[in-house]
């Protein structure tokens, strides 16, 4: 009897670990190996099976490093299905719920209102959640210009109330359903966007999607019209619409560090070399940052990083693997003791930031090179592999060589090897693993490197079910946790 | 020469996706002294090709190659200019001409020479139409059984069915994902463990701009449905066993070199046999230099094991710089056999039926099967 239980306490740590890393990593867009039809079928059902199964799990997933995808994918799964949970567990739910809608985006969030109606989700909860983040927004105004028929939608769905006088909700109100009744806004943006029709000058004025249709229905010119929007453009837009030629006037090193190590590699080789200490500068700020006060502390590192040409990810996906690749690699270096770390490309190329999707993953012969002792004779402490697990050249020598390693050479386990994965496999409805000995996380974003190690220990199957409980429970309080101080402070 | 020698090729572990397994084939240097460019046909391919002054031969022919044998200032073709591609061009600098959209006029012969020292011909075409063209006058002697069309035309018209590349299932998807291997020079497809098609180029750069074209080339009948019915095949991985002898990290170094030897004595003793260990009848084409373009066809024997036409290039020392290979359906080399039977004895047909231990009516029956009822006449 006790074995049973034992056994499918096992098979549902598994699951969950299973659920973890396909929510780190799908995002149900084309993957290099797998159409997006595949990645969405596949994600699908291991959704539906985890809420089905583990009801409280899914529901805690959402306190994990999940991807706004997915984060938004098991916020419409908890409302759709509210009935199958208790009054205790819905309350528990909720709060999760509204800690998440917090961090996402205001673009999914709307998205995500958009599938609830759509779904014809619609009871006095789901209306509460959806009131309480729109009351939290900081102005409602500046989302109805932008996000004028997601706010709409929500507006309609929860049946927002805009009295007279209760400003300016009133405005948004006579903005989204009355629109030119009123001869003028109050509010700046919205009556930016009444003059906007007729005012060039108004245009600027705008959030920057909103402002390039006007801009185009002006016949304006875009140079123009960029260096007047330039103010008022988010980071990325900003990014996103510098001539190639010219130096963005955005302060790199503020950038995260997997969205900067996508915008370097985006970049043409020769601007790469040409503004070298300024790229190589701003990717070592950010990830100092981001190794916070766990750097240095993980002793000598070895790295083993994937840049074959299946790294290059796919048209919707692009460079993603390569990206984190090169994140992972001055993450490390921060991470690891000062001098004792050594990053290793499948290609042999030694120059991280020059680095291109090109060859094939001789991953075998790199981890062997790999797990030589560095510098002074010491014997690296991690061994970290960041592949999408396709290892070719030959096929699995890399899970040979862990394994007999492990059996011969290290049976101490003095070396912790783990392996990250970036690439989600539709087929096997999680990431590729390379060993059956050696742990393997998903991940998104290389800031979260340290937490997936930590999740990673649990896969290699040594800890119990119920440490892995325990582990979520902590990460569930600590994200609600955050989130009530946070709060608190605001107020 | 009689066989195919790939001296200088190395084998490198295969790539699998589904039922095809893709072996790239590495170059240590590139072969000095010849280049290959690919040429772009418009008109969705639809090709007609002069063999001669009478014989026409009409294909889907969606590119050519142009070998290009110049030495010296290899940077700027000379003849490059004058030998544009109709059609499409991708990545041209600002030196390429202009595309001319004219009405193609059929090619004329399938190794044309062009300006300067460079030749162009149709890949496979070539050897397709070695095959096509095997006894093609037909009869040599008037014995009576012999149709009156048969005397006068030959085989003529003559065809064969291929299957272009898209249509092989899971082909398209394991060219598009397979990983190119620095120095990569050629590469061996196999659908469903029958060796598809052999293809070796001269120079690296050529195969990255080459390898894409796989999918827009032939595969035999066999290759399309071994891929729609066959299994997904399985992976050679390298295999370290419990490791028990190895003590130091050398030892597992050397285990894993071990492995990848062991990969490349399998392909060549197991997996490419059929295609290194036949003889060819090989027939020159075209000289260039000090290469020369031949095509060649198979013993045409029938022990089962694939057999293989195709055209290559060889230096003078006789190893390939360039191959490109088809593999002929049972059906196609049943063909072959019986035409090269039926040549051997004179056309006379109770011969033919005595070297094939047969009787004469069950040799009438087999021409028929074979699709060649229009040379017999109806009353035999």
């Amino acid at each position: 009897m006790r074995t049973s239980e034992n056994s499918a306490d096992l098979v549902a740590a598994e699951d969950v670990l299973l659920f973890a890393n396909a929510a780190i990593t799908a995002t149900g867009q084309r993957e290099f190996r797998s159409g997006a039809l595949d990645q969405q079928l596949s994600l699908d059902f291991l959704h539906t099976y985890v809420r089905v199964n583990y009801r409280r799990l899914y529901a805690a997933s959402l306190a994990l490093d999940i991807n706004d995808h997915n984060a938004a994918r098991i916020v419409l799964g908890l409302l759709a299905t509210a009935g199958e949970a208790s009054a205790e567990e819905r309350r528990t739910e909720g709060r999760l719920i509204a800690a998440r809608l917090a961090r996402l985006p205001p673009q999914r969030v709307y998205r995500l209102f958009g599938e609830v109606r759509r779904a014809g989700i619609n009871n006095r909860r789901t209306r509460a959640i959806m009131r309480d983040w729109l009351a939290a927004r900081p102005d409602l105004g500046h989302d109805a210009v932008k996000y004028r028929s997601g706010v709409k939608t929500a507006a309609r769905h929860v049946h927002l109330r805009c009295p007279q006088g209760a400003e300016p909700l009133a405005e948004v109100g006579a903005f989204l359903f009355r629109p030119g009744k009123l001869p003028r806004y109050e509010h700046p943006l919205l009556d930016a966007w009444r003059r906007a029709h007729y005012e060039q000058g108004a245009v600027a004025e705008l959030p920057f999607t909103v402002a390039e249709g006007f801009a185009a229905r002006h016949g304006m010119k875009r140079e123009v019209f960029l260096k007047r929007a330039a103010p008022r453009m988010t980071r990325l837009e900003r990014l996103r619409t510098h001539a190639v030629t010219q130096r963005p006037d955005v302060d790199l090193a503020a950038m995260p560090l997997t969205r900067l190590a996508l915008y370097v590699l985006a970049l043409p080789f020769e601007q790469r070399a040409a503004l070298r200490t300024e790229l190589t500068g701003a990717l070592r700020t950010a990830a100092r940052r981001a190794a916070g006060k766990h750097a240095g502390s993980w002793g000598p590192v070895h790295a083993v990083l994937d840049d074959s040409f299946s790294s290059s990810g796919s048209g919707q996906k692009r460079r993603r693997p390569l990206a984190v690749a090169l994140a992972c690699h001055h993450l490390l270096e921060v991470l690891a003791a000062p001098g004792a770390y050594r990053g290793l490309w499948t290609s042999g190329r030694g120059d991280a930031l020059l680095v291109r999707p090109w060859g094939p993953t001789p991953l075998g012969m790199r981890v062997l090179d790999a797990l030589e002792p560095g510098p002074g004779g010491a014997e690296p402490d991690r061994l970290v592999i960041v592949s999408d697990g396709w290892d070719n050249a030959p096929a699995g020598l890399a899970g040979e060589v862990l394994r007999v390693w492990r059996a011969q050479l290290d049976p101490g386990r003095r070396t912790a090897v783990v392996h990250v994965n970036p690439v989600y496999d539709a087929d096997g409805f999680d990431v590729r693993r390379l060993a059956v000995g050696v742990p393997t996380a998903g991940i998104r974003d290389a800031e979260d490197l340290p937490a997936l190690v930590e999740i990673a220990r649990f896969a290699e199957g040594r800890t119990g079910a119920a440490e892995l409980h325990a582990y979520l429970d902590r990460r569930v309080a600590l994200f609600l946790g955050e989130k009530a101080t946070e709060k608190g402070a605001v107020a | 020469m009689n066989r195919l020698e790939l001296t200088g090729l190395t084998t490198r572990p295969a790539q699998v996706w589904g039922g095809v397994r893709l072996v790239p084939l590495v170059r240590e240097a590139p072969v000095e002294g010849l280049r290959l460019h690919r040429e772009v046909y418009e008109r969705l391919g639809a090709g007609i090709v002069e063999l001669g002054p009478r014989d026409h031969y009409v294909s889907y022919i969606p590119h050519g190659l142009v070998a290009d044998w110049s030495t010296g200032d290899l940077e700027v073709p000379v003849g490059g200019r004058q030998s544009a591609a109709y059609g499409t061009q991708l990545g041209g600098g600002r030196d390429v001409p202009r595309t001319l959209r004219l009405p193609r006029p059929p090619l004329h012969r399938m190794a044309k020479r062009r300006p300067g020292d460079r030749l162009r011909f149709l890949p496979l075409h070539l050897a397709l139409e070695g095959y096509l063209a095997l006894h093609f006058g037909g009869p040599t002697t008037a014995w009576e059984e012999w149709s009156r069309r048969a005397l006068r035309d030959g085989l003529s018209p003559r065809a064969e069915d291929a299957y272009l590349g898209w249509s092989v299932r899971g082909l398209g998807d394991a060219l598009r994902i397979f990983e190119i291997h620095p120095d990569q020079c050629g590469v061996m497809v196999y659908v469903s463990d029958a060796l598809a098609a052999a293809f070796v180029v001269p120079h690296p750069e050529d195969y990255r701009l080459l390898h894409a074209s796989l999918v827009e080339d032939l595969y035999g009948e066999l290759m399309h449905q071994y891929a729609l019915y066959g299994a997904p095949v399985a992976e050679f991985g390298a295999r370290l066993g419990d490791g028990a002898h190895i003590r130091t990290l050398a030892e597992l170094r050397a285990a894993a070199r071990g492995q990848q030897r062991v990969w490349e004595e399998a392909h060549e003793s197991l997996f490419a046999r059929e295609l290194l260990d036949s003889s060819y009848g090989f027939d020159r084409v075209y000289r260039m230099g000090s290469f020369t373009l031949w095509r060649f066809l198979p013993p045409f024997v029938r022990d089962g094991s694939g057999q293989h036409i195709g055209e290559t290039v060889t230096d003078h020392k006789g190893r390939v710089a360039y191959l490109k290979t088809f593999r002929l359906s049972d059906a196609q080399i049943r063909r072959g056999y019986l035409l090269h039977v039926l040549a051997g004895a004179d056309w006379e047909l109770s011969r033919a039926a005595a070297t094939l231990g047969s009787s004469r009516e069950e040799l009438v029956l087999r021409i028929r099967a074979a699709g060649f009822s229009e040379l017999l006449k109806g009353n035999v």
